[in-house]
């Protein structure tokens, strides 16, 4: 392999990984957060997608992006009301079944609205330029997924280290009882987790789909469990953790195909998570394992 | 003087088992209050109760003249009450200077001024305010525990067993800290198994068992009474040994 082709390969791995790392932000905050593993965020994900098609076939780009974005929220947010805040006092086992069906749903209920036939992902024109440098020729988006990831995430830990908000997540994925004898309204709290979480899969979503270019109702299942292993992998609850997993996960696998072994490439991602959960079952930067009182 | 609290046939029950068996006590503006009694008395549970945290079952709480059955706990705590939970419970992964920011979560106003009181009460959590709250010592997330509790200006503070585990002389300190609070106009309710510290710095003293409250005075009466040394205090075999 060239070095120009390693070049390449690796920009297109640390792509990937930049539009994983967003999705994977997501289970690691509310699993922060609730001690859940939100199983329907690779589901919300698709959902993302499909709201983009619909947004781009009224509104011209710079509106579809925003109204796409809104309507991800929105949905994760009435999920959330829905199917797991009934469930707060319930075992943890409960809501995380009530998170597989909720998966589920949204899955049958994709196939049902739209059917299981691929739908075109419309392209955003500046997105799909192509840029030649070097020998390398890639499109502006997988140029601006790494970079665009970074950005995000530093900005997301501005705001969870430094304004009120976040310290006020920080506090109720310790101790939700002591927060509410701070006067912090737990709900709202757990809401904003899951804004921000489906807000980065939105973006997650319009980057990972322009590179696809079509949607389909699964599009979100194998993705979305990859996901969950590179917030595994990272440390499930970290959020550093997450992006570093989700840039691992995708270099490897862009390598895998690359190297002709396409077939394994899933494979190789769910064998991590079991030697992960084997090895240092806390992952790389997760906190030793202690359970809330 | 008035009462900042009254509380009236209180019951509290977990899942049909009455853990407060309809109590009543008042707790006067400006002292410090407690209610003493062996492990499960119900001293926690009517605490919580009081704050929201417990649904109780019949009775009435007033606070200044508010009911607060039924309200949430992050109204209540808007009113100008608090509590101190069992076990500390600091938010370990924050700093101090955080947790002390959280205490004062719901004020718009600066909290620049309390912050320096707060400092100036426990010196040893200006020189740690950046740590985080983990790495404090047991006595140390207690006194946390209370100026994080004091940031939000309470005019009833309730602590329940802010001596538990922590060494004797750690103890008096604690018991220091709440006398000079009270000095300076907080009013406190006090749930203690310490009942020997609880009495002597008391103004007035409750003692529960099983539910209810079986006895009730002045503190320094109650921790002279010859039945509650008996059954709390450890002394009477000694006298009786004289």
């Amino acid at each position: 392999m060239s070095a120009t082709t390693f070049a390449q390969h690796l920009l297109t791995g640390i792509s990937l990984g930049g539009a994983y790392a967003l999705i994977a932000i997501g289970y690691t905050m509310v699993y922060g957060i609730l001690r859940l593993i939100n199983f329907a965020h690779g589901d919300i994900f698709m959902i993302s997608g499909y709201f983009m098609i619909f947004a781009m076939a009224s509104f011209p780009w710079f509106i579809a992006i925003p109204v796409a974005l809104i309507g991800t929220v929105i949905l994760g947010v009435v999920i959330e009301k829905a199917a797991y805040k009934p469930l707060r006092s319930a075992p943890r086992m409960s809501i995380m079944i009530s998170a597989i069906g909720v998966s589920y749903l949204l899955e049958n209920l994709a196939t049902y609205l739209f059917t299981a036939i691929p739908k075109a992902y419309p392209e955003i024109p500046f997105l799909k330029k192509i840029l030649t440098f070097g020998g390398i020729t890639t499109s502006l988006v997988t140029l601006l997924t790494p970079v665009l990831t970074v950005v995000l995430v530093v900005l997301l830990m501005q705001l969870i280290n430094h304004t009120k908000i976040g310290m006020a997540m920080r506090a109720v994925s310790k101790d939700t009882e002591a927060s509410r004898l701070m006067g912090i309204k737990v709900d709202n709290t757990i809401s904003m987790t899951f804004i921000i979480g489906c807000l980065l899969a939105g973006i997650g979503a319009i980057l990972y789909f322009t590179d696809r270019m079509t949607v389909y109702p699964y599009s979100g299942s194998l993705p979305g469990l990859k996901c969950f292993v590179a917030a595994v992998l990272g440390g499930i609850g970290s959020i550093p953790g997450a992006v570093i997993g989700g840039f691992i996960i995708g270099i490897c696998e862009t390598f895998l195909v690359a190297f002709g072994y396409s077939t394994f490439s899933d494979a190789f991602t769910f064998l991590l998570l079991i030697i992960i959960l084997l090895v240092r079952p806390t992952g790389l930067f997760g906190e030793a394992a202690t359970d809330k009182v | 003087m008035s009462n900042i609290l009254e509380v009236k046939d209180l019951k509290v029950a977990y899942g049909g088992i009455e853990a407060v068996r309809g109590i009543s006590f008042d707790v006067p503006e400006g002292q410090i209050v407690t209610l003493i009694g062996a492990n499960g008395a119900g001293k926690s549970s009517t605490l919580r109760s009081i704050v929201g945290l417990e649904k109780p079952k019949a009775g009435s709480i007033k606070f200044q003249d508010m009911d607060l059955v039924g309200m949430g706990t992050e109204t209540i705590v808007t009113k100008g009450i608090t509590l101190v939970p069992e076990g500390r419970r600091v938010f370990v992964n924050l700093s101090v200077l955080e947790n002390l920011k959280m205490g004062a979560y719901m004020r718009k106003d600066s909290i620049e001024e309390d912050l320096n009181w707060v400092y100036d009460l426990f010196p040893r959590l200006k020189e740690r305010s950046w740590q985080a709250a983990g790495t404090l010592s047991g006595g140390e997330q207690q006194m946390l525990a209370i100026a994080r509790a004091l940031m939000c200006k309470p005019k009833l503070i309730m602590m329940d067993e802010p001596s538990l585990g922590l060494a004797p002389i750690i103890v008096q300190g604690v018991f220091d800290i709440i006398r000079e609070i009270n000095k300076q106009g907080v009013t406190i309710l006090l749930v203690e198994q310490n009942a020997n510290m609880a009495l002597n710095a008391a103004h007035l003293g409750y003692v529960m068992e099983t539910g209810r409250i079986t006895m009730s005075g002045p503190g320094k009466e109650l921790a002279a009474n010859e039945e509650i040394k008996a059954a709390y205090l450890g002394k009477a075999k000694k006298k009786s040994v004289n």
